[in-house]
């Protein structure tokens, strides 16, 4: 009896100590050419020295999620472990055509969409499996965007913790205000992934926000 | 002769149409997540403007930009366009005492990505163009 209930009273905070330890799971998710990539190797390098995968402005460049265990962000006191998921810009539709106006040759423009379907499917399964996602979006660009607003509709189902970043602000069209107008209920912090402008800001929102 | 010149117009307005169905909300509610998706990505592969007076959830909308992912064939289909509001958060009391949220659907448009084009998306107005699918 006087040990069960021993064993009662320590398990908590022993689980307590192996889930504080254990890494937030974040997915970088976007549509294609948001600059998940980009972002992804800005936070790596900045915390670990090291990059992610390559960049292109060709969309559909990242066609299998990649995956960064223990990147350690430091941001206001606080300190956070993530596993940092790249995924595959999101698309309802993916046309070959597209690929070959970017100047690929027919064949290889058909392998490119053939696998960016397969990347797209696997962007949506890692949903199962993360604790919270960061949404890129393009401030160039209409926000208000069906792959954008399925995203934002199940992590809210899902309950599950949510960054908006409105990246490309380095850009003289760029409008993190129609971001913010568009999901006035989740953060929107504007960032230019590319130059590191307003980084900063995002390493301290990630540190509240899945610490 | 008459007859004829008619029957022929008759056939050239049913090529130059796009098919819309409309499907309710009570047949809607009747069927499965899969059944749904299956019903639009029929319609929408035929070249229909798939219409649901209530849409789907966003666990059902993901499951659906994953099937179309499957069905993508060069030259032959190459997705979907989908149009809907936000899902709104319904606050029951009867939810909010068994601590559930239910989350209302609304609205949507589902049609082939190369006849439906979004001209503009809000809040409260969403802005199509829908065009002849091309004759071979
Ligand atoms: N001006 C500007 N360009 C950017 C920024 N971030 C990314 N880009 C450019 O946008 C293009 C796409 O960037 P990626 O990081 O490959 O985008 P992605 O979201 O990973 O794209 P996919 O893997 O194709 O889904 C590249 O040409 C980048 O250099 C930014 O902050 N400002
Ligand atoms: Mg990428």
């Amino acid at each position: 009896m006087g040990i069960i209930k021993g064993i009662k009273r320590i398990l908590p905070t022993w689980l307590k100590k192996i889930f504080r330890k254990k890494a937030a799971r974040i997915g970088i998710y976007g549509p294609p050419n948001a600059g998940k990539t980009t972002l992804a190797n800005r936070i790596i390098r900045d915390w670990s020295g090291d990059v992610m995968g390559p960049v292109s402005e060709i969309p559909h460049e990242t066609r299998r999620a990649r995956r960064r265990e223990g990147v350690v962000v430091n941001a206001n006191g606080a300190t956070v472990t993530l596993d940092i998921v790249d995924t595959p810009g999101l698309a309802t539709k993916i046309d070959f055509h597209d690929f070959m106006a970017f100047g690929l040759e027919e064949e290889e423009a058909k392998r490119r969409a053939k696998e960016a379907t397969e990347g797209v499917i696997e962007a949506i399964k890692w949903l199962d499996d993360l604790d919270g996602i960061l949404l890129i979006m393009d401030s160039t660009e209409d926000p208000f965007t069906q792959v954008n607003v399925t995203v934002v509709g199940n992590m809210e189902a899902r309950e599950l913790p949510l960054l908006i970043i409105a990246n490309k602000i380095d850009l003289p069209e760029a409008s993190p205000a129609r971001i913010k107008g568009a999901f006035p209920q989740h953060p929107v912090i504007p960032i230019s992934a590319l130059e590191g402008f307003n980084v900063d800001k995002l390493y301290e929102a990630i540190a509240n926000h899945f610490g | 002769m008459a007859k004829r010149t008619k029957r022929k117009t008759k056939r050239k307005t049913k090529v130059q149409g796009v098919q819309i169905d409309m499907i309710s909300e009570d047949f809607i509610s009747t069927m499965t997540s899969m059944e749904k998706i299956n019903l639009i990505l029929e319609g929408v592969k035929q070249g229909n403007i798939v219409i649901l007076e209530r849409g789907l959830t966003p666990e059902e909308e993901t499951k659906l930009i994953e099937i179309t992912m499957t069905e993508i064939a060069p030259d032959d289909f190459v997705g979907i366009e989908i149009e809907s509001y936000p899902s709104r958060q319904k606050f029951s009391l009867l939810g909010r005492l068994l601590g559930k949220k239910a989350i209302e659907t609304r609205l949507t448009v589902v049609g082939p990505a190369d006849q439906l084009r979004t001209l503009r998306r809000d809040h409260d107005l969403i802005s199509a163009l829908v065009s002849v699918r091309s004759q071979g």
